[in-house]
């Protein structure tokens, strides 16, 4: 959250430079830049570079975007870099609250290709990044741009009711993938019921905005061992969703761990592919 | 423009006749000004036009477009019923601009008093002409749903709607809450004749109303039926395939559908609803079935369908994105 006044302020910084510099056209591309610098310096070690279009993760996202608040993202790290990554940091660079999440990874992630995919709101037009940290501190970053707007204030829920009603409900799917024998990890799904409300929703009735409250952690394990760890924020869609590859050769059911910002805990376990 | 206030009033999410009663006050007083300031031309305007589809039932044809500066916002069906003593306005289109045609429409046709504004579902293209009937101060009814539905959405609906039709077509829009909501199936009286509400459960959106003139068997249905315009998924998909088979155990004699004519038959509207609704519930379910992601859905579900509608191209994928993001969790 540290980041949500600096980042205005570059903003409000950005908006004057571009009504001083009305026909210079690189104003809005200094200003993103700006942007996204304050967002490193307070999400990441100042002392490190960040390597960007590194070759050692891709990251998909649409263009255009059909629904804001559930934009569909995907992270994918190759089989020789990913037993070295430690943290996979989502970030969406224009939100209010730009890290959507951040990832760190256990014994039980897999030695395999690594695949990571989640729903994020997008609040206005922007760019998408993501940044793992290697074992040796270093930082590779890929970035999608994308056009969406509208994802932290527009309430997606589409039945308050049932969304209310089913609050902290858990499921874990195991995911069928083309059958690749050498494979040493599988695919699975952990979705939460939870409406993540963001705090940017007004209730029209009050005036008033309807208070943050949403998932800050998930912890997913096969057996004892850590899959992932992730710390979470508003700008991860409602109903937060996250399909992952674990590795097949640890014993033991997936579980899963997840915490609100109201305390509550939620749990479940399944057993998959690769248990014994 | 000035910004509607709403003062801050405790909120447990239900409304209650009595704060619902307060606010209308409140907004009332509020529009006042704004309203009566505004002066538009009346030269040829095509939301003015109404046909009577039954005897003392008026219906407009809202056009298969998204909302623009040169359609005002005037692209969801409206209509209202006259009563002995009084009359029914059923929507009002997606701007004071529409809403106001729709007004001078009623006044056009009868010198009655306009009792009620019942809104079918809260989306903007069916409720933000609301404002120009305030001051017949009717009871503004809806499901009971709807209140909190639109309150949590307006914001949104009003800077989207004034975007996307430029400051002068929407000129004197506000957000106007139901006065009333309806839980059970209710009926009201314009005299010598009755209107039976039923509110639906989630299905295009989660406050879905039906409206029947007992009189004449004719229904408003809301935008639980789409014809020629693709439907578009607010609510639940397979609740909205509910519904709809619901309603066709007793199908009404003439519908007044939320997108599509004027007024049309049952059975001629419910067969591409529900052909359309169960392509993508089984494409959406095969692709979940198969470990495939929302993408995947996006790109191969119910692409048949797509001569088959207007605006495929605008709502089709998010219309998936919905189904996924709901039929993921079976």
């Amino acid at each position: 959250m540290k980041a949500i006044g600096k980042q205005t302020g570059s903003v409000i910084a950005g908006v004057f430079a571009a009504i001083l510099a009305m026909q210079a056209a690189p104003a809005l591309a200094d200003e993103d830049a700006e942007l996204w610098q304050s967002i490193r310096e307070d999400v990441f070690d100042e002392q490190i570079p960040i390597a960007e279009e590194s070759d050692k993760l891709t990251l998909e996202a649409p263009y255009r975007a059909q629904d804001a608040a559930i934009v569909p993202i995907s992270v994918t790290i190759p089989a020789d870099i990913a037993p070295r990554v430690r943290k996979l940091t989502l970030l969406v660079e224009k939100n209010p609250a730009p890290v959507v999440a951040a990832f760190t990874f256990g014994e039980a992630a897999g030695l395999g290709e690594r695949k990571l995919s989640t729903r994020v709101r997008v609040d206005m037009y922007s760019n998408i990044r993501a940044v793992i940290e290697l074992d040796d501190g270093s930082l590779h970053m890929r970035t999608k741009y994308v056009k969406a707007a509208g994802g932290c204030s527009a309430p997606a829920l589409k039945d308050m009711d049932a969304a209310l009603a089913n609050i902290g409900k858990l499921k874990i799917r195991s995911l069928r993938r083309a059958p690749q024998r050498s494979s040493s990890t599988a695919e699975a799904q952990v979705m939460v019921r939870h409406p993540n409300y963001s705090g940017m929703q007004m209730n029209q009735l009050t005036g008033l905005y309807i208070p943050a409250k949403y998932v800050e952690r998930i912890e997913v394990r096969k057996g004892d061992k850590v899959v992932f760890d992730m710390e979470g924020g508003i700008s991860l869609s409602e109903d937060p969703n996250i399909r992952f590859t674990y590795a097949r050769g640890v014993d033991g059911p997936l579980s899963v761990i997840a915490k609100d910002t109201d305390g509550k805990t939620f749990t479940t376990t399944a057993p998959v592919k690769g248990s014994s | 423009m000035k910004r509607l206030e709403i003062p801050e009033t405790p909120y447990a999410g239900g409304l209650t006749r009595r704060s619902a009663h307060r606010l209308l006050a409140l907004l009332a007083g509020a529009l006042a000004l704004p309203t009566s300031m505004v002066k538009v031309v009346w030269a040829k305007q095509p939301e003015g036009k109404f046909q009577q589809i039954a005897d003392g039932i008026f219906a407009h044809h809202g056009l298969h477009e998204l909302m623009n500066s040169d359609n005002h916002g005037d692209i969801a069906n409206t209509g209202f019923i006259i009563g002995e003593e009084s009359v029914a306005v059923i929507d009002t289109g997606g701007s004071f601009h529409t809403g106001t045609a729709l007004r001078n429409a009623v006044r056009a046709a009868t010198a009655k008093p306009i009792r009620y504004v019942i809104n079918t579902h809260m989306h903007p293209d069916h409720v933000l002409g609301n404002a120009a009937f305030t001051p017949d101060q009717p009871r503004f009814v809806s499901h009971a749903k709807m209140a909190r539905a639109l309150a949590a959405r307006g914001t949104r609906y009003l800077e989207a709607a004034k975007e996307a039709m430029g400051e002068e077509a929407f000129r004197g829009t506000e957000i106007v809450l139901p006065t009333e909501g309806v839980r059970e199936p209710t009926t009201l009286d314009l005299g010598g004749r009755k209107l039976k509400l039923t509110p639906k459960p989630t299905a295009h959106t989660d406050n879905d109303l039906i409206i029947v003139d007992e009189k004449t068997q004719t229904a408003f249905v809301g935008d639980l039926i789409f014809s020629g315009h693709i439907p578009t998924l607010d609510g639940s998909i397979l609740g909205w395939v509910q519904v709809l088979k619901e309603v066709d155990k007793q199908p009404p004699q003439l519908i007044v559908p939320g997108h599509g004519p004027a007024s049309m038959g049952w059975t001629a509207a419910y067969g591409p609803m529900l052909r359309y609704l169960d392509t993508v519930i089984e494409d959406v379910r095969k692709i979940i079935a198969e470990g495939g992601t929302i993408n995947d859905a996006i790109k191969t579900a119910g692409p048949q369908e797509a001569p088959r509608w207007a605006l495929f191209d605008e709502f089709h994928q998010r219309n998936v994105t919905a189904a996924f993001a709901e039929l993921e969790w079976e």
